[in-house]
């Protein structure tokens, strides 16, 4: 919208300029060409550059990945054995943490981002606006060690006491419910390590719904409170379709997030590579957590390859995951056109 | 202060200006690099930046992990590697490399039990290797009872914590498990990272002992000098003559100094005989090529150790690390006599 005004804008004030002063510019003129197309070269450049790039981190990815995608092959993804001392390895375990964290992670951070957008937006005082959109952001620059420490001293007890132990003895005796909170009551593991991601990539979500609700024409808006539309009939109706491209967007850049991040995960998840059960208590690893512990000290071979392969896998889920945000896209804007 | 870092800046313009005229390798002496691993990282610092001021001479030294130092030997792109895990024999002939070792460390288990003070618990190997294979599950098991009668252990589930990090703690805590739990050896075995049965994985040293200290009942296992300095509660281990024995640094040189140094410098000193020694010891080594390809580099690194083995001891004392016995420093000197320049000669380290 707004590239396409500084458009329009922007040759009507040259020729203004032009028509001011009497002899035209003739000199800018023969540049022009020249300078153009060599903007055009370092764009281009620039573009196929990080492609590239892409390809040649991709490439050196698999290269070093070759031993151990020879020796296991998609086996791999559904093996849950991580042994360095006996050179067997499988990656289930930590896709299983990246995946199980991250989808936690969403389903705590989306509502909650909603509701912060949706109150600064249609809600909020104006005098609240600033500080608690300012306070908010401030979350996002936080350093990710922070929260680990904070998770693993702080949250983890207070979750251990107040929440795992309260939910094992309700729910003691209770066949799925009572296996699906086992385990030592510590703090550290799937829940924790997806409370922490929430917390995380709130900011971002609720940092991109608030812009893009904002964006939302405010004539759509009060005509819909004009024909008798509540509050949460404008927001459902009017402005989230309005926006849908920019919340997903938003949603998408938090997974993206959560999927990477590091250092927090590796404080409160528990590094424990085997799978025994599927506990929201139980201490588990991720993908990143595994790389960032194991790599230092990796023996050349097949423990690194291994290490390498993970690293591939996870190229591969962010690609799967954008791909999908993508299609979801596509598909809306066909619903669209059909509605019209 | 000033002085040192005019006169490195001075050494640094130098070595630009004749580098440039082509004369690189007799002064690019002046300041040598090594990397490796993380456990000897901060005394390594220590005596780089107290031989700077001695002798103006730069080492730099990066903290990389074993498996790194390992690596960047082998590919020469410093001038010596360390390692917390010897080298055998073999391979070190098969690479062309000699290692020595620096410092000795030890591995201690740390717990966290009410009513039980440092010192008062009694674990031996056998019980040790039980717990962390998740067998030995409560504090008051027949097991651990037998070793402490007297002592009131709680009935509670003990909480195993371990690295999760690969690390040469892990490996010496690992191949101690390995020599005297035969269970543990068949189902987990050695190295800087295994396949840990039970426990929560904390990162580093300080994430373990921020485990330990914080989950009522847990065991964990860290280097000597991070129980000294954060003070935490300790087991006492019976070592392999059957006496108990607490985490001390004549305990630790006692198992360096047990060790069959003349013989080959790989020696892995967990469950040393000897009625003094910590059973979960090991030194930390440093690995260098034997033929030097710029034996400035090679005598400036030899004179640097040389000088931390005649020096560097009290520096090493204040920072909880236990030097080597005097036979062991002799021994060493002796066998720099095999890192040697292209020509065939010695490089000279005094």
């Amino acid at each position: 919208m707004s590239s396409t005004i500084a458009h329009g804008e922007t040759p009507a004030a040259m020729n203004k300029a032009f028509a001011l002063s009497t002899p035209p510019a003739p000199k800018r003129a023969r540049s022009g060409p020249l300078a153009d197309r060599l903007f055009g070269f370092a764009a281009k450049g620039a573009a196929y550059f990080t492609l590239g790039l892409l390809l040649a981190i991709l490439t050196s990815l698999t290269i070093s990945a070759w031993p151990a995608i020879a020796k296991y092959g998609l086996g791999f993804l559904t093996n849950s054995a991580w042994d360095p001392v006996q050179e067997n390895f499988g990656g289930l375990v930590m896709i299983y943490g990246t995946l199980a964290t991250s989808v936690i992670a969403l389903l705590i951070a989306v509502p909650v981002s909603f509701g912060i957008a949706l109150f600064l937006t249609e809600l909020s005082p104006t005098w609240l606006k600033r500080p608690l959109g300012t306070a908010i952001e401030l979350l996002a620059a936080i350093p990710s060690i922070v929260y680990g420490m904070w998770g693993l001293l702080v949250f983890g007890p207070v979750l251990a006491e107040y929440v795992q132990t309260p939910l094992q003895t309700a729910f003691s005796g209770v066949p799925f419910l009572g296996a699906f909170v086992s385990g030592p009551p510590v703090g550290i593991g799937i829940l924790s390590a997806g409370i922490i991601l929430a917390i995380m990539i709130i900011p971002f979500i609720s940092a991109v719904m608030r812009d893009v609700f904002e964006v939302t024409p405010p004539m759509l808006k009060e005509s819909a409170y004009g024909l008798g539309a509540t509050t949460w009939e404008v927001v459902y109706k009017i402005v989230l379709p309005f926006t849908k491209t920019g919340v997903i967007g938003g949603i998408m850049l938090g997974l993206g997030r959560a999927i990477g991040e590091t250092m927090a995960v590796t404080f409160v998840i528990g590094n424990f590579n085997q799978l025994d059960s599927l506990s929201l208590f139980q201490a588990a690893n991720s993908i990143t957590s595994a790389l960032a512990n194991e790599f230092a000290e990796a023996g050349e071979g097949l423990h690194q390859a291994a290490l390498m392969y993970l690293g591939l896998v996870l190229f591969f889920i962010t690609f799967v995951i954008l791909s999908l945000s993508k299609l979801l896209l596509a598909q809306l804007r066909k619903g669209e056109g059909a509605k019209s | 202060m000033k002085p040192s870092f005019r006169h490195s800046l001075l050494s640094l313009a130098t070595v630009a200006t004749i580098s440039t005229l082509g004369f690189a390798g007799a002064v690019s002496a002046q300041e040598i690099t090594g990397a490796g691993a993380s456990f000897p990282a901060p005394i390594y610092a220590k005596w780089a930046s107290d031989y700077n001021k001695a002798t103006g001479v730069k080492v730099n030294y990066q903290s990389i992990g074993s498996g790194g130092g390992i690596k960047q030997i082998d590919s020469k792109t410093v001038d010596f590697g360390a390692s917390d895990m010897p080298q055998t024999d073999e391979v070190l002939k098969s690479k062309g490399q000699v290692q020595f070792p620096t410092v000795i460390g030890g591995v201690v288990p740390v717990i966290n039990v009410k009513g039980i003070e440092p010192g008062q618990l009694k674990l031996n190997g056998q019980v040790l290797g039980d717990i962390f294979l998740g067998k030995i599950t409560k504090w008051n098991d027949a097991a651990i009872k037998a070793l402490n009668p007297t002592l009131a252990l709680p009935d509670t589930a003990i909480a195993p914590v371990r690295r999760a990090d690969g690390s040469g703690t892990t490996f010496i805590f690992t191949n101690y498990l390995s020599k005297v739990n035969a269970e543990w050896k068949s189902k987990v075995g050695e190295g800087a990272a295994v396949n840990w049965p039970v426990g929560a994985g904390g990162k580093g040293n300080e994430g373990v002992s921020a485990f330990v200290n914080r989950l009522p009942n847990s065991i964990g296992y860290v280097e000597y000098s991070y129980v000294k300095q954060n003070k935490m509660n300790y087991a006492v281990m019976q070592n392999a003559a059957g006496v108990f024995v607490k985490p001390e640094d004549d305990a630790f040189k006692a198992a360096a100094a047990g060790a069959e140094w003349n013989k080959s410098f790989y020696q892995i000193l967990t469950n040393q005989g000897g009625k003094d020694t910590w059973p979960i010891s090991g030194a930390t080594f440093i690995l260098m090529h034997a033929k030097q390809d710029k034996p400035a580099n090679g005598t400036e690194v030899l004179k640097f150790f040389n000088w931390a083995y005649a020096s560097g001891s009290k520096t090493a004392s204040d920072l909880d690390y236990v030097p080597l016995p005097a036979s062991v420093v002799a021994l060493i000197q002796k066998s720099w006599g095999e890192i040697k320049d292209t020509g065939g000669k010695a490089v000279a380290f005094k």
